[in-house]
């Protein structure tokens, strides 16, 4: 059952809120919307925070490294995947994929690192692969 | 027997319910299936088309709220509530027809529910989606969540924190099956066993195909009514307690699959039912995949957090051996799952319950309590919780 995952990617919808966000991912950058009334980190990205409302967000670049917080391999599918929880250094979690694993050996506490795929129209969209430093499950 | 502590005055009755038999509707169309559903639960009510004065609907009545339906069925109204919680919309309308019943909005509320995706074809692979201008979907649909593996990721982390085990899951499946033997139009009549679920293939990690849902055509029905009419139609007319609804939500990022809206919609129906869950002889709980029973069963209050998985083991949820008979038509993990939306049967099933007219071999004794719990859009997402603490006409 354990394979390396080669897949495509739809297209993400994009639109005035999140257009910044998916530049930057073509440039190989994870951005999160921060809060300059509340001080808090927010995903997905919105023009308005969800924690206060305050209209005044401005983005920031995520470091891109976490952990996986939850996962499950999608054993049905043709070509299996894992869709994954990952929890950002910055708090924060996303959801996402896991690719460049053996999809058996993944952990939840797992260090994972943000990589960059080309979905089908040609758009990068955030992954996550296993970090590089050893981790700890 | 579990007692009310003080006498409670009840302002609204369940007086109808009924589940359409179909579970394949190759030959009918939704508005039809709706149709037939109302027409089924009047009938149980002994009451008719032009005794409605309430409609409630979700997001499966085509068209505009209830407008359509209303006019396909030629309802007359002065009360329209389109409420839409996914699969908990239909156990939120219970409280909301209670509620509008009590401020004197309407007297007779219909309740609907029908879908036919298997007539449709439904895939289970891909996303569900709703619509255009939906904010999440560009950092969720790339990642391809089906309903599968978003509610494995719920089961993948309450394994890791509380050390709940796949064989904890499957007994929630076997109590069902237990229950669905007995009834002719369960489309799942096998009883299994543990190591039948574990057996079955892995579909997301952790979930096997035996611990999800089936998916089925169909629909149901409810009516309920104020306390002077129900006193007309006699003791089948079902005690509406309590009623409690919620949401959650992924908050900006701040993710904890480890639990439910039932959180809050429990306490609120309990608090209003003067009730506590040891009071609860019988339950229907929402059970789109093994595991949301667990963890709805553990935020509603019959257990401790993380104990679910011990709570639901050894046949604790079947009738006449566990403690807390649950689903006793078999639910969704093997009766009946019309459009993928369970609150209405859950709630059905509670009446039968309260009536004494489910199975005789499901039936509970003496049954004067229970409950009905609706789990609607998706635990590892957003969703919507609905709970409904129901009485037999003499609790």
């Amino acid at each position: 059952m354990t394979r390396l995952q080669e897949k495509t990617y739809a297209e993400p919808m994009i639109n005035l809120e999140t257009e910044p966000y998916w530049r930057a991912a073509r440039e190989g950058r994870l951005m999160l919307k921060s809060c300059n009334d509340c001080g808090q980190v927010h995903h997905y990205p919105r023009a308005i925070c969800p924690r206060c409302l305050s209209s005044a967000t401005a983005w920031v670049q995520a470091t891109g490294r976490g952990r996986i917080y939850s996962y499950s391999v999608m054993r049905r599918a043709p070509q299996p995947y894992a869709i994954a929880y990952v929890t950002l250094d910055e708090g924060i979690t996303m959801m996402t994929n896991i690719v460049e694993c053996k999809l058996d050996r993944l952990a939840i506490g797992q260090e994972v690192e943000v990589v960059f795929r080309a979905t089908e129209g040609g758009q990068q969209l955030p992954l996550f692969r296993p970090a590089a430093r050893k981790g700890s499950p | 027997m579990p007692t009310l502590l003080t006498p409670r005055s009840v302002s609204a009755f369940i007086a109808g319910a009924y589940e359409h038999p179909t579970r394949k509707a190759i030959d009918k169309t939704i508005a039809q299936l709706h149709a037939e559903s109302a027409a089924g639960a009047l009938r149980d009510a002994g009451l008719t088309k032009n005794d409605v004065d309430g409609y409630f609907c979700a997001g499966d009545a085509p068209g505009l709220g209830g407008l359509a339906l209303a006019e396909y069925m030629g309802l007359k109204l002065r009360h329209i509530d389109s409420t839409e919680m996914g699969g908990s919309s239909y156990v939120a309308h219970v409280g909301h027809a209670a509620q509008a019943i009590a401020a004197g909005k309407c007297s007779v509320a219909l309740i609907t529910l029908a879908g036919r995706p298997r007539a449709e074809g439904l895939q289970t692979l891909g996303s569900r989606t709703y619509g255009p201008g939906v904010p999440e979907y560009g950092f969720e649909l790339p990642y391809e969540p089906a309903v599968t593996n978003l509610y494995a990721m719920a089961a993948m982390r309450h394994m890791h924190e509380f050390g709940t085990t796949s064989e904890q899951l499957a007994w929630v499946k076997v109590a069902a099956s237990q229950h669905a033997q007995h009834n002719e139009r369960a489309m799942l009549r096998e009883v299994v066993t543990v190591q039948d679920v574990l057996d079955s293939p892995v579909i997301a990690d952790p979930l096997h195909r035996l611990d999800c849902c089936v998916i089925s055509d169909g629909g149901g029905a409810l009516v309920v009514v104020s306390s002077e009419i129900a006193g007309r139609l006699g003791p089948r007319c079902v005690k509406i307690l309590g009623s409690g609804e919620s949401i959650k939500h992924n908050d900006g990022g701040l993710i904890d699959l480890t639990y439910t809206g039932a959180v809050r919609s429990g306490p609120i129906a309990f608090g209003e039912a003067r009730l506590k869950p040891s009071d609860i002889q019988y339950a229907s709980i929402y059970d789109s995949f093994t595991i949301t029973v667990i963890i709805t069963l553990e935020d509603l209050g019959f257990c401790a957090k993380g104990h679910g998985g011990r709570f639901v083991a050894d046949g604790n949820l079947i009738s006449g051996i566990g403690r807390l008979p649950f689903n006793t038509d078999g639910g969704g993990l093997c009766n009946n799952h019309p459009n993928n939306r369970g609150g209405m049967t859950k709630v059905i099933e509670a009446v039968r319950q309260l009536r004494g007219e489910a199975h005789p071999k499901v039936q509970v004794p003496d049954c004067r309590i229970a409950l009905a719990h609706g789990t609607g859009g998706n635990i590892a997402t957003r969703m919507g919780s609905a709970t409904v603490i129901l009485g037999s006409n003499d609790a």
